[in-house]
């Protein structure tokens, strides 16, 4: 079993105290791993303008960093900021680590008045054309190169990795954090197996097995969409359905919880969009997983989310207060995220929840599969 | 030596030892009660009145001399006609348990003369080829228990039926709903469909105590479980029934029954659950359906619109053909448009290597609701034998093949591919059936299976029975003569049907539990399985478990 955090807040925090939270529930994983997001970036040395796309990775040796940053100037990035993280190498387990990156980028001209569809795609296939540069010699680990989204993946303890980079000296902080330990080494340890996992902004992480992940990792193949690619971990599948709702179906948020765990023919009958939900069970009946899951993820826009499979065997809590939310697998992840809040008000969402953190951050929204759907075009 | 005039020898003459079943008489337990002779199908069997001599040699008098004795006995046929068929109701009648047939261990010499009047072998029943097929050989082997709990067949709430039914992209199901298009129709059905038998391959009994079974599998267990009426029509008395909807239409190349079933439209009470158009049976690929003479009974030919007593051969391909486009897509509209578009409709093609040609065209078609591709090891009411064993194709790797061709395209959701042929063979239908939806098909039909289990055909890979196509079914399944099929009571068959589907059921809970799925089918879930064979592992794409 893996362990997972997410704190998101008002004010920008550091990604030790979400590591803090990893450790308080160290029992629940073995250090195969730890993967970081971070959302509503500061850095301590550069005023960062939240437009510029980051670029997050790790190149292995010299010469793939070399060529990292020759593709990027050649493909027309202009770089405006790289983080130089302070290390401790002696910390990181794995030795071929030249480089570990976040260079802040201003995208090539010819997209300044382009629509943040054409920008996002750009990124995307940018993105993969980094992640192709890679060879058995010179290894390059791209993560993430999007508006104001850090990625950190790497083997090891999470609080020990975290040493390594520094993460506690207030170089990054960020608004959202999520962090989860252990890779999938269901499927063997590989950086990209790590989660979270990423796709142009939408990120997604996740506890336990997805025994559909074949079906539907050969279904989202088959429909050639860029980027969905990798599938190292069963758990990457998660990300590419909540892009898939979201980008590709354009349907809103709550509609992820019916395309993953559609509710029952019994319980659709009491539906009030019982005809739509039926054809949408149908239509996307390939994309039902089969958990125990508990997903959590975060929107470009700071949502956060917190779904659960329809078995419901994997634990999660959300609690907070007003501007500053955790969710964990455990309660005393929560606590150490977030100890100044009111337990009792602390949610354990049920087989037909999704958990809502809207980018106000001021109320948590529970919203259950048996509520109407806000889909006025469709319904 | 005896003089070749005292015996009669001809080239047909065969001895009892060279024929497939040989009839173990116990004489002394006998006691010529003729039930084994009265019920025996072929008439195999025969009192007889035979003398015996016994030497007297009384050395003392120095007398020769013969006594003779006279007594009754059994004996079997040796002429080829009246060949035993192993069904064994002479067995099953016999007060004293004294008399059974057993395998011949010779040479099956019948075969050499199965020709006669120049007329090749037809039979009913299967390819007969005994042992372990190839999905009895798959096992599930992606256990979820330490890396997750494994589910708990018995208390988890599980998934177990399938869809029947063209489905659209996500993305061409919400532009339809946003502007009102027509959105195909859909059934939600068990996996398991009970093939195709027509009304007059199965005698009337039996054809209604499945559709009992049928309609209390989906009326009182819940388990929307459905079956297809095969070439030859339905009663009419089901068209106008609620029953409909458990029930696949199949038009096949000789429209036997579709007046019938076209003058009822305006009255049915509801929709069919699909129309099936044959193209191909596996059992017999290429070959059009058949129903013989002997079982065109005047309820058959009123059902049909034929004349009584004559054979029923339906046409190898549809009349209509001139290009798959031609057949295939024009047909399936046109159905469709007969039931207002409101039924799948769907074809049905035997196993080949050219099946995902049709496939590929049925992608291109809205109208299509799915393929059903039926194998090698299919059964049938009737077919020339050297059909039955020596043309076809074998289901796994066909099915597999449509699969991934569709999986390369993204499509594998929107046409649900059905196979059939030999699942349930060895009496692993459970087994069967979910290795071949892992392999990648969305349900399976049933039909040997379910006359064996449901109505205790005696047929089995051994060529015992497979006399179907005659009439003389001693069962009563597949006979349309009332002395016959009066030995069946639909009831009963239909008592059979709920327990196979009850059972089938749990049986996919149990497989589905320690594999960790129970939200749907594991439909192309080709990481589950394995098989002990390297080569038919790489050919399907699977695990090689040793």
């Amino acid at each position: 079993m893996c362990r997972l955090a997410l704190k998101t807040a008002n004010e920008p925090f550091s990604p030790y105290e979400v590591l803090s939270a990893m450790e308080a529930m160290k029992e629940g994983y073995d250090g195969s791993g730890l993967g970081l997001l971070l959302r509503g970036i500061e850095f301590e040395d550069f005023k960062y303008n939240p437009r510029f796309p980051i670029l997050s990775g790790i190149a292995h040796t010299e010469k793939a960093w070399q060529r990292v940053k020759d593709y990027m100037e050649h493909r027309d990035y202009e770089l405006k900021y790289d983080h130089r993280f302070a290390m401790k190498p002696e910390l990181i387990e794995a030795e071929d680590r030249f480089r570990y990156f976040l260079r802040a980028y201003r995208m090539p001209p010819k997209f300044r008045d382009m629509s943040d569809e054409e920008r996002e795609d750009e990124l995307l296939h940018a993105r993969l054309a980094l992640r192709k540069l890679a060879t058995e010699e010179d290894n390059i680990t791209v993560f993430s190169l999007y508006p104001d989204v850090v990625m950190i993946k790497e083997v090891g303890w999470p609080l020990q990795i975290g040493d390594a980079l520094c993460l506690h000296d207030g170089q990054v902080k960020s608004r959202v954090c999520m962090a989860q330990g252990r890779q999938n080494t269901n499927y063997g340890i590989n950086l990209y197996a790590c989660h979270p996992f990423f796709i142009q902004g939408i990120s997604t992480m996740t506890n336990g097995e997805n025994t559909a992940f074949i079906p539907i990792k050969d279904w989202l193949v088959g429909k050639n969409i860029p980027g969905y690619i990798g599938y190292q971990s069963d758990s990457e599948v998660f990300t590419h359905i909540l892009h898939y709702t979201l980008k590709k179906l354009k349907l809103p948020l709550q509609a992820y919880k019916h395309i993953m765990t559609p509710l029952s023919k019994a319980e659709l009958a009491h539906h009030p969009q019982k005809e739509f939900l039926t054809g949408l069970r149908e239509v996307c009946k390939r994309l039902i997983i089969d958990g125990p899951n508990a997903v959590i993820g975060t929107l470009p826009d700071e949502t956060c989310l917190l779904v659960m499979d329809q078995k419901k065997l994997r634990p999660a809590t959300v609690g907070g207060r007003e501007g500053a939310w955790a969710i964990a697998s455990e309660i005393c992840g929560v606590d150490a995220m977030i100890p100044d809040r009111d337990p009792s008000f602390d949610f354990q969402p049920m087989r037909e929840h999704t958990v809502i953190i809207p980018p106000d951050r001021k109320e948590l929204e529970i919203w259950s599969q048996h509520d109407p759907l806000p889909l006025p075009q469709a319904a | 030596m005896v003089s070749a005039r005292s015996a009669s020898v001809t080239p047909g003459s065969l001895a009892p030892s060279d024929f497939p079943w040989i009839i173990e008489h116990k004489e002394e337990r006998c006691t010529l009660c003729g039930q084994c002779t009265a019920v025996c199908p072929k008439g195999a069997i025969h009192l007889a009145h035979m003398r015996k001599r016994i030497p007297q040699l009384e050395v003392f008098s120095k007398k020769r001399g013969n006594d003779y004795k006279t007594f009754t006995g059994l004996r079997q046929a040796t002429d080829p006609a009246k060949s035993c068929i192993g069904c064994g109701m002479c067995s099953m009648v016999c007060p004293n348990d004294a008399i059974g047939p057993v395998p011949g261990t010779g040479e099956n010499r019948t075969v050499f003369f199965d020709n006669r009047k120049g007329e090749p072998l037809k039979r009913g029943g299967r390819r007969n080829v005994s042992g372990p097929t190839l999905l009895d050989r798959i096992v599930f082997n992606r256990i979820s228990m330490l890396t997750d709990p494994a589910l708990d067949a018995g208390r988890h709430e599980f998934t177990t039926t399938t869809t029947l039914g063209r489905i659209l992209s996500p993305e061409d199901f919400l532009e339809r709903t946003i502007n009102g298009g027509w959105i195909p129709p859909t059934r939600e059905i068990f996996p398991f469909i009970i093939g195709s038998m027509s009304f007059g391959a199965l005698s009337p009994n039996m054809w209604l105590g499945l559709l009992q079974g049928v309609a209390y599998c989906n009326e009182v267990l819940g388990i929307p479980v459905v079956m297809c009426t095969g070439e030859g029509g339905c009663p009419p008395w089901v068209l106008r029934s609620p029953y409909l909807k458990y029930i696949i239409l199949q038009i096949a190349s000789g429209y036997f029954g579709w007046d019938e079933i076209i003058r009822a439209i305006p009255e049915m009470q509801c929709d069919p659950a699909a129309i099936e158009i044959k193209y191909g049976q596996g059992a017999k690929p290429g070959d059009g359906g058949l129903l013989m003479w002997f079982k065109v009974s005047k309820l058959i030919a009123r059902l049909r619109g034929v004349p009584e007593g004559v054979d029923l051969p339906s046409p190898p391909v549809h009349q209509t053909l001139y290009s798959i486009e031609e057949s295939v897509m024009k047909m399936i509209q046109t159905l469709s448009t007969a039931f207002t578009h409101k039924v799948p409709v769907y074809p049905k093609i035997s196993a080949s290597t050219s099946a995902k040609s049709v496939l590929n065209n049925l992608v291109r078609n809205p109208y299509a609701a799915g393929l059903l591709i039926d194998g090698i090891d299919g059964g049938t009411g009737a077919a020339y034998n050297v059909s039955m064993d020596a043309t076809g194709h074998p289901i796994a790797s066909c099915i597999r093949d449509c699969y991934l061709d569709l999986a390369a395209q993204g499509k594998q959701n929107e046409i649900p591919i059905f196979a059939a042929g030999g699942i349930g063979k060895n009496g692993n239908v459970a087994q069967n059936g979910m290795a071949l939806m892992m392999l990648g098909a969305s349900g399976v039909h049933i039909g040997k299976y379910i006359m064996q289990a449901a109505a205790g055909c005696l047929g089995n890979e051994k060529n015992r029975c497979n006399v179907c196509n005659v009439g003389i079914c001693p069962k009563g399944i597949t006979s349309q003569n009332p002395k016959l099929y009066r030995r069946l009571d639909p009831d009963k068959v239909a008592e059979r049907v709920a327990d196979v589907f009850m059972s089938i059921n749990t049986e996919m809970k149990k497989i589905m539990a320690p594999l960790g799925r129970s939200q749907s089918l594991p439909v192309g879930m080709s990481d589950a399985i394995g098989i002990g064979d390297k080569a038919a592992a790489e050919r399907l794409q699977i695990d090689y478990v040793c």
